[in-house]
């Protein structure tokens, strides 16, 4: 399959998109995604979304595409983990999600917190943790590839950050 | 509250009381928290962490449980009195090598410290002297409920409190408890006792935290495991672990005691002699004779000074607080013969 944009470049990198209900699939070269991805996330942030799909369509080479995976809120990327491993700020946790679980399972034994919980957080606050599992949540569905939920998060979370920048 | 009246009196943890302080010096904790809406520390801007030290300053100044407590910036600190800070355990060693943004919240009793910038937004560290690691947790534990009614703290239900590092998300705790095992490294049974705790997912280290080796007989055991668990249990297995080795320690004292008393009076008074009198001194020679002396104190056998006069001699012979004593600069040299001086001084 040729990509959608630029007709040139074998697709590798397959979108669906649901805006207002109407399904759309964009099947693009891994420049025209990446272009897009840029474009997308000055829209609605949705870059992640980008990423997680890659992520799945190309699982032999998942190591390679975890390699490239970079975080939009701080640009640290997942080869940068790799070699320092610090991670470059809390959304990094979400973006690289899928490599950090098994990871956190052979430090911890575990992916389950169960210790305590911040007291109280602010009204400011309380958006931005939502939004944090949101993100996570929109995560988990595009792995599921169930993108109508996906969807659904997705403008939930455009709303949330449209109303933070207010 | 000023660097230099810290000279005046003992940090907290070397106080020498507290319940089992015969052979546990003292019982730490630690957490680590960050704020959401920044990079971490190593990815942090100037400005950015300059906004975060700002926000915990205003915080300090305005909440009455930190209310005692005062914010040295480390950038107006020497490099003595940095290392100063870290000899009292009030900073880590690599907090202490830069210095952009980074400060250090200590309050005046010397039991909590806030590094703000370290490799985490906020280390906040309680310390008390013996074994307690439930009171220190009740305490950290308030401080901790405290600053997240006023900032954000970076968390995710799923993976707890996220920090820099994977390896401190979940509960962000280090439960660290020191210990003074001369007997059992006597009786060369420390191997053993190390792998054990090894195998427990639990870690040895130094006196001055990671990567420094063990002197003295001094050995600090933390968990290694933040997610998973809750504080409580992580608190539970260490303070079973914990017991354990106490035990062990006390009935090695004891076989000691009974089979071998010449050989241990033998190295304790000569231990002590030695320190009475020399005129030429190293650190890392003082640290195994000072082990020695207080396990003679802790026996019964010494009776002219107490733990609390062996812990003080530990912490003002250390590089940076002979240099506060002396107020200037000392080489290598001139160090060990003032620590030998202070030694002959204190003990006299």
């Amino acid at each position: 399959m040729l990509c959608d944009l630029c007709g040139k470049n074998q697709a590798t990198v397959h979108l669906t998109e649901i805006v207002d209900g109407a399904i759309s699939e964009l099947h693009l070269c891994e420049g025209c995604a990446h272009k897009k991805s840029t474009e997308m996330e000055q829209q609605f942030g949705l870059a992640d979304l980008l990423a997680g799909l890659a992520q799945f369509t190309e699982k032999p080479d998942e190591e390679k595409l975890g390699a490239q995976l970079k975080c939009p809120k701080c640009g640290f990327s997942y080869q940068d983990f790799k070699k320092i491993g610090r991670l470059g700020c809390p959304q990094c946790y979400i973006i690289f999600k899928r490599y950090l679980n098994p990871l956190l399972k052979r430090i911890h034994g575990s992916t389950q917190h169960r210790g305590k919980v911040p007291l109280k957080v602010s009204g400011r606050g309380k958006k931005k943790a939502g939004l944090l599992e949101l993100r996570l949540r929109l995560q988990k569905a595009i792995e599921e590839e169930a993108f109508e939920e996906a969807a659904q998060l997705r403008d939930q979370i455009k709303r949330l950050e449209k109303n933070e920048n207010k | 509250m000023k660097i230099n009246n810290l000279i005046n009196h003992t940090t907290e943890w070397l106080r020498g009381t507290g319940p089992n302080s015969d052979v546990v010096i003292s019982t730490r904790i630690r957490l680590a928290r960050n704020l959401t809406g920044f990079p971490f520390p190593h990815k942090a801007g100037k400005i950015q962490s300059g906004e975060i030290l700002k926000t915990i300053k205003t915080i300090v100044s305005s909440v009455d449980l930190l209310k005692k407590t005062t914010v040295f910036a480390l950038s107006e600190l020497s490099g003595i009195d940095r290392q100063f800070l870290v000899e009292r355990h009030l900073m880590s060693l690599e907090f202490a090598r830069a210095s952009n943004n980074k400060a250090i919240i200590i309050d005046d009793e010397e039991i909590l410290a806030i590094m703000v910038n370290e490799e985490d937004h906020l280390r906040i560290q309680v310390v008390q002297s013996g074994f307690n690691l439930f009171e220190v947790f009740n305490i950290i534990n308030k401080v901790d409920d405290i600053l997240s009614q006023e900032v954000n703290f970076a968390f995710l239900p799923d993976w707890g409190y996220l920090t820099t590092c994977p390896t401190n998300t979940g509960t962000g705790m280090r439960a660290s408890v020191m210990l003074h095992l001369p007997a059992l490294v006597m009786s060369n049974s420390i191997n053993r006792i190390l792998e054990a705790i090894a195998k427990l997912s639990f870690t040895t280290r130094g006196l001055y935290g990671e990567g420094t080796k063990a002197h003295g007989n001094f050995f600090q055991v933390s968990n290694q495991v933040s997610l998973g668990h809750t504080e409580e249990e992580i608190l539970q297995n260490l303070n079973g672990l914990i017991r354990q080795v106490i035990g062990q320690e006390k009935s090695m004292r004891e076989v000691l005691l009974s089979r071998n008393h010449a050989f241990l009076e033998d190295r304790i008074w000569r231990a002590f002699g030695i320190l009475k009198s020399a005129h030429l001194i190293s650190s890392e020679e003082l640290i195994e004779l000072l082990s020695m002396v207080r396990l003679g104190v802790d026996l019964g056998m010494i009776k002219e000074i107490n733990a609390r006069t062996v812990n003080e001699l530990f912490l003002i012979t250390q590089p940076a607080h002979l240099q506060k004593i002396e107020e200037k600069k000392l080489s290598a040299r001139e160090r060990d013969l003032k620590r030998a001086e202070v030694l002959r001084q204190k003990l006299q």
